[in-house]
């Protein structure tokens, strides 16, 4: 491969997952619940991959086991948001502690499980052999530069592509995207016509968790193949920045997290050049952080969140 | 008794207490079903904290950082803003002190508060970053403060590997003795733990916090336009610029906690590879103490005990220490969300509230 080339399929790479759980993000801020928790849920998912693909291959579940993992990632993601439903929407807490409480005790809960099951140790086994591999597109992948960078992709990457499809349909075409936004931009009007506010932040936040969890397992399932208490360092938060600068829209979110997924790809292929070479290394992990704050300095101001977002619903308050 | 009574059905008194009890139970449930011993468990943690004059004084040290960031968040969570980059603030704090501690040739009494002073005022600079961005052009602290908690991570990581490095090893160079912040007194009676000023001057800013929100006027206007910007822009009173002063103030706080785990701890600053944590468990500090000033002193004591406690758990009863975070993790859930704490109280109220219409 070329050195664009490849720099867009590692492009495609480190995007997947923060488009995985900026779509959760969406959904869930898109209902009125701010999920500052992505960080937490996405570790939860990594855990779970991880471990249930080890298990699952140990159990001879053979080539199915990657995909056995991504499943037990996406529904213990769901299960795990389902203690920020509970607390911020029946029990109306703040919603930006409980997200930090999520993070916290998403940390804490898998670190101290790794230790547990495996003797003591900080990571899990590794899972190279076990965990996806690249699925080249038959013709398509033989295209120059463009074969390349966009058809030699895991087929987590295919997954969330249609998932951002799926989003923006769901959201934006059914009767339920309809509903869901309703509830985070008027919950009064939303409950007098007969929608139920709980019901739909509950979807809301769930779904964040199964997203976020997905995106989470696609991180040690393609990047780092096992899981430590480093494997998700700020990913779920630059998701957060993609949602408020992709606009809450799914499209605009996921050319977003393209973007903060490019300048994360641009750190690995700084040393091919002569020029970048000296750069020291520190400065080029900065990068997506920078461009984020430059980025969110410059589109804040212009981007509008769900008029609810962040207030628990109080029907006495109607 | 009923002044007494009083005290303890007020919401904001008994939830936190609840809150540790169903904490260190979930604690509990967790090393149950990991198939641990949760006695022997937390009777190590209190004997690792209590054991000896050591670790008691050890202990010490490990809640003033918890006091200084607590003190960070609350005070600009007062002003109506969510500051979650104390950690970063922390960490430039920490940075701008060790290199003032390492540089400088001064007598004692001028190079150590100096490079207090200077680590404060890094924090400040570095929060004002964040409190500019919010004021000026609209972006969420939440958000920003997390982006600058990474900066300051790999820029501190750059101080020291390269600009502070001692050669051949993975930190920086000693700071010199003049700048250190040590009781040194203290440190012969307790063995040798690392005790110092910053934790008398972690307990002072408890009460310059309250001092500057509730006797003047400043304080005033930071509390006015965290409660209702409109109103308070409508009064008058500078909201943007309260922003901007809310953020340094609380980042200056956070600083002068960097500083000192320098300046009286380590005397050097590692290489890190992680955050140090110390900003977020702030803002479980300053929950747990209600955003007041000395409930937050209360805060820092609980988590600085529990988390330094939690190395004993590991070393004798085998337990992984992350239980403790899980516990920290557990205390805040409940005592933010103190509606499903209210829930499990429910079963006694009732009773109470039925024995005193029986004796009715």
């Amino acid at each position: 491969m070329d050195t664009i080339g490849l720099l867009l399929n590692t492009t495609l790479v480190f995007s997947t997952a923060l488009i995985l759980v900026a779509l959760g993000g969406i959904f869930s801020e898109r209902s009125g619940v701010v999920n500052i928790g992505l960080e937490g849920l996405m570790i939860i998912g990594a855990f779970s991959s991880a471990v249930f693909t080890y298990y699952g291959h140990e159990w001879g579940l053979g080539g199915a086991s990657a995909w056995f993992g991504v499943l037990m990632s996406i529904v213990l993601g769901a299960a795990f948001s389902l203690l920020h439903a509970v607390a911020t929407i029946t029990f109306k807490a703040n919603q930006v502690i409980i997200g930090v409480v999520i993070n916290i005790l998403a940390l804490g809960l898998t670190v101290y499980l790794v230790k547990s099951l495996f003797n003591g140790s900080g990571q899990t086994e590794n899972l190279s052999g076990i965990a996806f591999t690249k699925y080249n597109v038959p013709f398509l992948s033989d295209i120059p530069l463009i074969g390349d960078a966009l058809f030699k992709a895991y087929p987590t990457t295919y997954l969330c592509y249609l998932l951002v499809f799926v989003s923006w349909y769901a959201l934006y075409r059914t009767r339920f995207g309809l509903r869901l936004r309703s509830v985070g931009e008027h919950p009064g009007a939303a409950d007098t016509v007969g929608i139920s506010v709980t019901k739909y932040r509950y979807i809301g936040v769930l779904l964040s968790g199964a997203l976020s969890g997905l995106g989470g397992a696609t991180i040690s399932l393609t990047t780092t193949y096992d899981f430590s208490h480093t494997t998700i360092s700020g990913q779920g938060f630059i998701a957060i920045a993609a949602v408020i600068f992709g606009r809450w829209h799914p499209i605009g979110a996921a050319a977003a997290a393209l973007f903060f997924g490019f300048t994360q790809a641009l750190r690995f292929q700084a040393g091919l050049f002569d020029w970048s070479k000296s750069i020291p290394n520190e400065f080029l992990y900065m990068l997506p952080y920078v461009l984020t704050l430059l980025v969110l300095a410059i589109a804040a101001g212009k981007s509008r969140a769900p008029a609810a977002v962040g207030e628990p619903y109080d029907p006495s308050k109607r | 008794m009923q002044a007494f009574n009083k005290i303890f059905t007020k919401q904001e008194t008994y939830v936190p207490f609840v809150a540790i009890v169903l904490g260190l139970l979930v604690g509990a449930i967790v090393m149950w079903l990991g198939g641990y011993n949760p006695w022997e468990a937390y009777g190590a943690m209190l004997n690792k904290i209590f054991g000896s004059k050591y670790d008691f004084g050890e202990a010490i040290r490990q809640v003033t950082p918890l006091i200084f960031t607590g003190l960070a968040v609350a005070f600009a969570f007062r002003a109506g803003l969510f500051n979650i980059g104390a950690e970063g603030q922390f960490i430039t704090g920490m940075t701008a002190a060790t290199w003032i501690g390492i540089n400088l040739d001064l007598p004692w009494f001028i190079h150590m508060p100096l490079a207090v002073i200077v680590g404060g005022i890094a924090g400040a600079l570095w929060a004002g970053i964040a409190g500019w961005l919010k004021a000026s052009r609209g972006v969420n602290e939440v958000i920003s403060t997390i982006m600058l908690n990474w900066i300051a991570y790999y820029l501190a990581n750059y101080m020291v590997r390269v600009v502070m490095v001692e050669s051949g090893q993975n930190r920086s160079k000693d700071i010199q003795e003049t700048a250190s912040a040590s009781m040194d007194w203290l440190v012969s009676i307790l063995d040798n733990a690392r005790v110092h000023w910053g934790t008398l001057v972690a307990v002072l800013c408890a009460f310059v916090f309250y001092y500057i929100l509730w006797r003047t006027r400043q304080g005033y206007e930071l509390r006015a336009s965290g409660f209702n910007p409109d109103a308070a822009h409508y009064a008058g009173i500078n909201v943007k610029g309260s922003i901007v002063k809310a953020m340094m103030i609380s980042g200056a706080l956070a600083g002068l906690g960097g500083a000192f785990e320098s300046l009286g701890v380590f005397k050097s600053m590692a290489v890190m590879n992680a955050l140090p944590g110390y900003g977020f468990d702030g803002i479980a500090v300053s929950l747990l103490g209600g955003n007041n000033p000395f409930g937050i002193i209360f805060g820092g004591l609980l988590f600085g005990f529990l988390s330094y406690g939690s190395t004993g758990m590991s070393f004798e009863a085998d337990v992984p220490n992350e239980i403790i975070r899980i516990v920290i993790g557990a205390v805040i859930f409940f005592v933010a969300s103190h509606g499903i704490v209210k829930w499990f109280l429910k079963p006694f109220f009732r009773k109470r509230r039925e024995e005193r219409k029986e004796a009715a």
